[in-house]
């Protein structure tokens, strides 16, 4: 196959690579072995994120190596890893979470509405408004806008305020999934029976029978419709 | 504008004008012979070249996936002699090895209880095959779903190759687990009034796979990454496992492990290990692409055999019927089987539905492969690819309008970016490596056949038999995760470690050179090499 080499310039330095690659498997094909900056390889670890300029043009973009393809001339660096430390918490001792969360994360308040987050974030979310969501206490919206967060750290790394955005997310996902959610009955009522022990006597004796009779019953199954 | 090659596009009005009639008639379901008669023509497992005999070690004589074998028959990446054992640099009563899943709730549990723990893994904690899982986590938490049936679907899958007392207390643990992570916060997806939302995958005969978006394996992994953290549990991250410690009584006593970065190593003395090492994708299995994160390359399975533990249904391999064929950029990711679960047809170049989309994976990757190989009623790709429709927009048709947006928006984003529009065009998809059907042999507690040494996860064998059900993984990385932590503390309790030697890395040494195997590689793997040939050419020194 004839291959179409584009140029795309690595922390500065120039290299021709086929087109159509991801920026990962561009690295690769350059003779790059990954130890840092590579981790699941199909957009969900965000070990992988990357920022890039295109030439003539100010802004500053950002996307997931392994996820973005290149583009003839970019400039690319990929960011493995940020310095953002982690406030330690226990989810099982907050009784109030609007003070807790300006205990835990006191630089929330420093949140200047300056919106550089939304710009830095390869999931296209809002850092912006689901920080805004929390401090308002809205724990469903700030939950549900920050669902898709794989915390890559891009928004933090260009946050003017210097908070940790993501962290923030996952503090009040987990509350709002452990404590505003009620648990459910069936869940409840299932795990009762366990407990007691119910069900052993069953599963004992499928799990007693012979290979021909449980070959029998699985083919006799009746499917749930979709 | 499709993102789609005008090439490709024909057969897609094919589709479009059988998808009515496709509608209302559902491909029957094979009966478990059937099943098997497919099996043996079709899977890649039963290709000539896919396994092949090991000539050393606990399996000896037994048939294995072929680049396993390789692994298995070469010398360690350590030299032993080399390495100074009387320089502990971390004593601890628990190693746990691996940060994916299984690793993290072990660590976590065994650290509740008491135990001095450290978790060394390769990459990052969570980069990991757990992140990567879309669709959920079996269990019968339902009112119209028991454990039995659980247990009989689960068995079937496995084609009745599991471990029946594994399966026993895996479909036993399913609802206290999902309670146990709806209690450290995971968001499943709920009914208005908070019940569990329960959907279809394949093999499953009732709904049963609890889902966090399209993103649950994310949801669990940065949850429990969470708590770890907030609990202060140890982590050395980019520090795999090169070699397990023994005693000299045989009992596992910790490991050595690798500073990728540096590359110095370090002694780990523990009374008790636990490995969580995954799963084997990046060895590509069959040459196929893989859905698995970059770390898969089975050192656990390496370094537990050289210590005499011994393995299970290695010569089955689980390939996803539908991994990405098209934009290349995708190839081999993962098309999640809640796409499936929820309605969307497997369909050849005529427009035809030839068989039902919830049979188990194994089953349903062969009939993707008779059609494409056997019968030539795949679709080409103008780079030489072939593979089958995955006729999404049925979702939508059979759901309603927004159905693809809500509960498939990870898919829908992707393929934007390609300029396909899922909603209106279906997806190519071709059969690609995505799970380790066996493992490292244990038991209801998580024990291998080496004292002090426990394994849980993707690694292990014998929980799913010879091919896994969706759901199921995502399960047993949590039960037996928890298993394996209560059994560590058990055993720690009477446990003393004598003085710590390698010198099982040197007589498997011996025993490969006397069996006269002499291959240049070096295991565990670590990495996956993806350097071409050109470039290695090239470095003289
Ligand atoms: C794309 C995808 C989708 C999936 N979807 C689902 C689903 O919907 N439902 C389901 O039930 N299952 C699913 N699975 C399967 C399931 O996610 C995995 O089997 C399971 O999460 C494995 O967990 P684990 O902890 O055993 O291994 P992993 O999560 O892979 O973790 C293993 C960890 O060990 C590390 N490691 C490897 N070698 C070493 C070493 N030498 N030393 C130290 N650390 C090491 C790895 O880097 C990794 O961090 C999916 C898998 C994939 C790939
Ligand atoms: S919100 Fe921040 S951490 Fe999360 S994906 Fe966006 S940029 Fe990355
Ligand atoms: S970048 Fe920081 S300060 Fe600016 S809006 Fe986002 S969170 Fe607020
Ligand atoms: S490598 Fe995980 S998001 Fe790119």
């Amino acid at each position: 196959m004839n291959e179409q080499l584009v140029p795309i310039y690595v922390m500065g330095k120039k290299y021709d690579v086929p087109e159509g690659l991801t920026i990962m498997k561009a690295m690769e094909w350059i003779g790059y072995k990954y130890i840092r900056g590579c981790g699941c390889r199909g957009g969900f670890c965000g070990a992988c994120s990357t920022v890039y300029r295109m030439p003539g043009d100010y802004k500053l973009q950002v996307g997931l190596a392994c996820q973005t393809t290149i583009t003839s001339s970019m400039y690319l660096t990929q960011i493995p890893s940020y310095p953002n430390p982690k406030a330690a918490y226990d989810l099982n001792k907050i009784e109030n979470p609007a003070k807790a969360i300006l205990e835990v994360f006191p630089e929330i308040a420093k949140c200047v509405g300056c919106g550089a987050c939304v710009k830095a974030c390869p999931q296209k979310l809002r850092p912006i408004d689901y920080v805004a969501a929390a401090l308002r206490g809205d724990w469903e919206q700030t939950a549900e806008m920050s669902f898709d967060c794989i915390m890559c750290g891009l928004c933090a790394s260009r946050c003017t305020g210097e908070l940790v955005p993501y962290n923030i997310a996952l503090f009040v996902r987990r509350y709002f999934s452990k404590v505003v959610r009620p648990k459910p009955e069936h869940l409840i009522n299932r795990n009762r029976d366990i407990r007691n022990g119910q069900y052993d006597l069953a599963v004992k004796a499928l799990a007693e029978k012979s290979a021909e009779e449980l070959k029998k019953l699985y083919d006799q199954r009746q499917f749930e419709k979709i | 504008m499709s993102g789609y090659p005008v090439s490709m596009q024909e057969t897609i009005k094919k589709l479009e004008q059988t998808r009515s009639s496709r509608l209302g008639q559902d491909v029957p379901r094979l009966s478990f012979e059937g099943r098997e008669k497919l099996l043996k023509e079709c899977h890649p497992d039963y290709r000539k070249d896919s396994i092949r005999q090991i000539s050393i070690g606990p399996n000896k004589g037994q048939k294995l996936t072929n680049k396993l074998v390789d692994l298995l028959e070469a010398k360690s990446y350590l030299d032993p002699e080399k390495v100074n054992l009387e320089q502990v640099d971390f004593d601890v009563d628990v190693l746990v090895i691996g940060g994916g899943g299984a690793g993290v709730s072990a660590a976590m549990i065994a650290h509740e209880q008491g135990a001095n723990v450290l978790l060394a893994t390769k990459l990052r904690i969570g980069d990991s095959n757990t992140i990567m899982a879309e669709g959920g986590i079996a269990a019968a938490t339902q009112p119209d779903d028991s454990l039995e049936r659980h247990f009989l679907d689960t068995i079937g899958g496995g084609r009745f190759e599991n471990k029946r007392d594994l399966v026993s207390v895996l479909v036993n643990d399913a609802p206290l687990i999902v309670e146990w992570l709806k209690d450290l916060g995971c968001m499943f997806d709920t009914h208005p009034n908070g019940d569990l939302v329960v959907s279809f995958a394949g093999g499953h005969h009732r709904k049963r796979v609890h889902s966090c978006k399209d993103l649950s394996g994310m949801e669990f992994m940065r949850v429990v990454r969470d708590e770890l953290y907030n609990k202060g549990v140890p982590v050395s991250e980019f520090s795999p496992a090169v070699e397990l410690l023994m005693d000299e009584q045989g009992n596992c006593a910790g490991a050595v492990l690798l500073n990728l970065e540096t590359e110095e190593f370090s002694v780990v003395r523990a009374k008790s290990v636990i490995l969580a090492t995954g799963g084997i994708g990046r060895l590509h299995p069959n040459d196929f692409p893989t859905t698995n994160h970059y770390g898969a390359t089975a050192d656990g399975l390496i370094i537990a055999y050289r210590g005499g533990a011994n393995l299970l249904h290695m010569d089955a391999i689980q390939f996803h019927p539908t991994g990405a064929m098209w934009p290349e950029q995708m190839l081999g990711q993962l098309i999640t089987e809640a796409c499936r679960g929820n309605g969307a047809h497997l369909v050849n170049k005529n427009g035809e539905h030839f068989i039902n989309e919830l049979e188990t994976r194994d089953t349903v990757s062969s009939a993707i492969l008779r059609e494409v190989i056997d019968r030539g009623n795949g679709i080409k790709t103008p780079t030489g690819g072939e593979g089958v429709w995955l006729d999404t927009p049925l979702i939508n048709i059979r759901g309603d309008e927004g159905k693809l947006d809500r509960m498939f928006a990870g898919i829908v984003h992707r393929f934007t970016e390609y300029g396909i529009d899922v909603r209106k065009e279906p997806i190519m998809v071709f059969p690609t490596q995505h799970y380790q059907n066996g493992g490292i042999e244990i038991d209801p507690e998580a024990r291998t056949s080496i004292p002090g040494l426990f394994a849980a996860g993707e690694c292990s064998g014998g929980v799913q038999g010879r091919n896994r059900l969706g759901g199921n993984s995502l399960l047993d990385i949590f039960v037996f995760g928890h298993r394996g932590a209560t059994s560590a503390v058990n055993y720690i309790s009477s446990a003393k470690v004598g003085k710590l030697t390698l010198q099982h890395v040197r007589e498997y040494h011996r025993e490969l050179d006397a069996a006269g195997i002499k291959n240049k590689m070096a295991s565990p793997l670590l990495l996956p090499d993806y350097i071409r040939d050109e470039v290695k050419k090239r470095r003289y020194s």
